[in-house]
């Protein structure tokens, strides 16, 4: 019963390791390197990078920025299931459009083109949001303070839900918001 | 000091009194607390079961924080502290440092339970085990896991002074034993764990109870996590030790190489720490260099640990049982294992569970880009039903069969249900497990009410196939329980109907561990004749391999077939 008493050879520590057991090492070093190799050349050669670009923010602020876009970038207004109004925007292409995450809701509904590269602004006014795009499935962090600018590139059109999937209180599951991509 | 010892006659074990005691407190209150978990669990599967839905959204929220609470913390650090005990007292036979201080950590690790609880049920703190800012609780919420960190801080202090005791008293010879090596790396561990909670959970007291103004949402989280992945690692090596433990009981299964062995668990001291960064992978405040770094140059280490303990242990079993006899073909051993013994059966379980489930998933949710795909979806609870409830509460729950009778003295009731329990309980979680990673691969979010998105302003409509995995979550989930509580029952009905057993010769002074058991082992001093071939190790080792190449390339695929993000 070795592993629950001291070690039988005292001098343990210069024991020889068995050939398969260093192979096993090795196989599990190679492999822990191949894994982080793999992040870097996907950083280098792959279509889909977490952006790095971020600024600190207040809500005010961001507020205001996302305002300002959706006052000079309505195509028109939709009214939801709970019937208030909703303004689609549509963010010109390689342009810079605002989503605000909030209790509960994505605001407002944006407007995309397939293939072309928009710079999305994410931030939250109160609570942790969870960006979570479907049927897509892209996950992204929602975070009050930080304003996170993420490209991106939509490959196929059709009608897109943001479902919020960080906790954010009682009505986290109404928290559902839209984009369009034409 | 006054404190007797007794020897177990059956298992040769030695109890220190106070020890023994304290072990025994700390189980009990661990579970009843994985009692109050069970229950929660049952009320969370039948809510997300599409089917049921049971509870109101406000209710589903509240007791999903209690059960994340209850289990996590409250259930896996009482046993933690058994294990503390019981591998320094225990295997190193000599009396536990300051017994007083150590009821103190009993009784604040109750009391911050109890307070926690009561804030989580009075219903205005249900901000998850997490408690993300701004999101804030009542400041008794705070408090009651304070009170229980530093129940829990001044357990490991008395198991570090335990190693000393032993040391100064010389009741072992030559190197600590592997299992009470392994638990110091769990007590090392916990120790940064718990500084960690206490520099991040204290300001949040003080915040909710307004003497602090704010706390950054990112800060909190970063720290947070430097004691949410950090107690998981604790974890693991709690559960690794006792699979060693398990081996060496069962089998008498020498570790492969004390060095190779004790190596690996150094490993987890060193880098583990660091992979709480895959939690962030797919937040706005840190940058590339800094999720790909700590993800992989230091997870990968400790990855690469816990490949080796996968080895390792199983190894261990292999050459044992080929020294009994069973050399036939690569599996004879394993085929001849006892299957029927419940401590080795849920052991095995846990193992295999680990590795091939939560291990896998672990590393491949911890990839930088890949996380954007799962990054809190259910394939997270997921994940970590496979590693904590598999791996860490089976191993617990596997262990239990040897110290009822030896720790408590008391023969198990209903033995053919005991036999059962482990496959019950093990499997179905294992599939719960991967369902739940199912359902999280099509989208499906974690701590989420309504999949059908009630009251929302706009519809959205999961694929059927999420439905159907939502669906075999519930069922699995139920068995699940149905496993769990089938534990409770037999462990709490053999404490208190089980035969009462012969506790064994009581002494007032340890009996050291006897040298001869190192000069017996002497004879095969030689390590030519000490080594056997573990060839179907190997296989099985492949096998893991190959299984986490194919999945881990598998969702760079899945991912290389989402809009382009840059």
């Amino acid at each position: 019963m070795s592993a629950i008493l001291p070690p039988s050879n005292r001098l343990w520590w210069k024991q020889p390791i068995d050939k398969v057991e260093w192979a096993w090492i090795g196989i599990a070093f190679v492999w822990g390197m191949i894994m982080f190799v793999m992040m870097v050349y996907w950083h280098v050669f792959g279509k889909q990078n977490l952006s790095n670009e971020v600024y600190k923010t207040t809500p005010e602020m961001f507020a205001a920025k996302a305002e300002k876009f959706i006052a000079e970038n309505t195509l028109r207004t939709e009214t939801d299931l709970n019937g208030q109004q909703v303004p689609v925007v549509k963010i010109p292409p390689g342009g810079d459009g605002f989503l605000i995450a909030r209790l509960w809701n994505w605001y407002p509904i944006l407007e995309l083109e397939k293939g072309q590269t928009y710079k999305i602004h994410l931030s939250s006014m109160d609570y942790l949001h969870g960006f979570s795009l479907q049927p897509v499935n892209i996950n992204i962090e929602v975070i009050p303070g930080y304003e996170h600018v993420v490209r991106m590139t939509p490959t196929k059109s059709g009608t897109y839900a943001i479902v919020c999937n960080e906790y954010c209180g009682i009505g986290h599951h109404t928290m559902l918001g839209r984009i369009y991509v034409k | 000091m006054a404190t007797t010892y007794r020897t177990c006659p059956s298992s040769g074990l030695q109890f220190e009194n106070n020890a023994e005691k304290l072990m025994r407190w700390h189980a009990v209150a661990g579970v009843l607390w994985l009692l109050v978990g069970g229950i929660t669990a049952l009320l969370v599967i039948l809510t997300r079961w599409p089917a049921i839905k049971l509870l109101p959204a406000d209710e589903f929220y509240l007791i999903l924080t209690a059960h994340g609470i209850d289990m996590i913390i409250l259930w896996i650090l009482h046993f933690e502290m058994a294990v503390l005990f019981f591998a320094s007292s225990t295997l190193l036979r000599c009396r536990l440092a300051t017994p007083k201080l150590a009821w103190l950590g009993f009784w604040l690790m109750v009391i911050g339970g109890i307070v926690c609880n009561v804030a989580i049920f009075q219903g205005g703190s249900s901000v998850m085990f997490t408690s993300y800012v701004p999101m804030q609780a009542a400041p008794h919420f705070y408090l009651g896991i304070i009170l229980v960190a530093v129940g829990a801080l001044i357990g490991t202090g008395i198991f570090f002074a335990t190693l000393v005791v032993a040391k100064k008293d010389k009741t072992y010879q030559g190197s600590l034993p592997l299992v009470t090596f392994g638990a110091m790396t769990a007590a090392i561990i916990a120790t940064f764990t718990i500084l960690s909670g206490a520099a991040i959970l204290i300001p949040t007291f003080f915040w909710s109870m307004g003497w602090i103004k704010e706390i950054d949402a990112q800060l909190y989280r970063m720290v947070w996590w430097g004691l949410g992945h950090s107690s998981q690692q604790i974890n693991v090596a709690a559960h690794v030790s006792i699979w060693y433990l398990t081996a060496a009981v069962v089998f008498g299964a020498k570790p492969l190489s004390e060095k190779v062995s004790r190596f690996a668990f150094l490993l987890y001291i060193l880098f583990l720490q660091l992979a709480s960064a895959h939690h962030l992978l797919s937040d706005p405040g840190m940058s590339s260099e800094w999720k790909v770094l700590n993800t992989s140059y230091f997870m990968y280490f400790a990855v690469m640990a816990s490949m080796i303990h996968g080895f390792t242990v199983p190894g261990a079993i292999e050459a044992a049982q080929r020294k009994k006899g069973y050399t036939n073909g690569l599996f004879e051993w394993l085929r001849k294992a006892p299957w029927g013994n419940p401590a080795f059966s849920g052991m095995f379980i846990s193992l295999v569970g680990f590795g091939f489930l939560g291990g896998i998933s672990g590393v491949v949710l911890g990839t930088e880009q890949i996380n954007m795909l799962m990054h809190n979806t259910f394939y997270v609870p997921g994940h970590f039903h496979t590693t904590v409830v598999v791996g860490t509460t089976l191993a617990f729950m596997s262990i239990t069969y040897i110290l009822v009778p030896t720790l408590f003295r008391r023969e198990m009731i209903l033995p053919k249900l005991c036999q059962i329990q482990p496959y019950l309980y093990g499997i179905s979680m294992s599939v719960l497990g991967l369902v739940m990673m199912g359902a999280g691969t099509l989208g499906v979010s974690r701590r989420h009410w309504d999949m059908a998105f009630s009251g929302a302003p706009f519809q959205y409509e999961w694929p059927g196939a999420a439905y159907l995995m939502m669906g075999l979550t519930g069922v699995f989930g139920v068995i699940a329980v149905v496993g769990g509580g089938l534990w409770i029952l037999l462990v709490v009905g053999s404490l208190l109907f089980g035969k009462k057993l012969n506790g064994g010769k009581v002494s007032d002074k340890p009996t050291p561990i006897p040298l001869d058991t190192t000069a017996a082992s002497a004879t095969a001093h030689t390590d030519k004749d000490d080594h056997v071939a573990v060839p179907g190790t190997v296989v099985l080792a492949l096998l893991l391999l190959v299984t986490f190449v194919l999945y881990y390339f598998v969702n760079w695929k899945y991912l290389s077939e989402v809009w382009l993000l840059s």
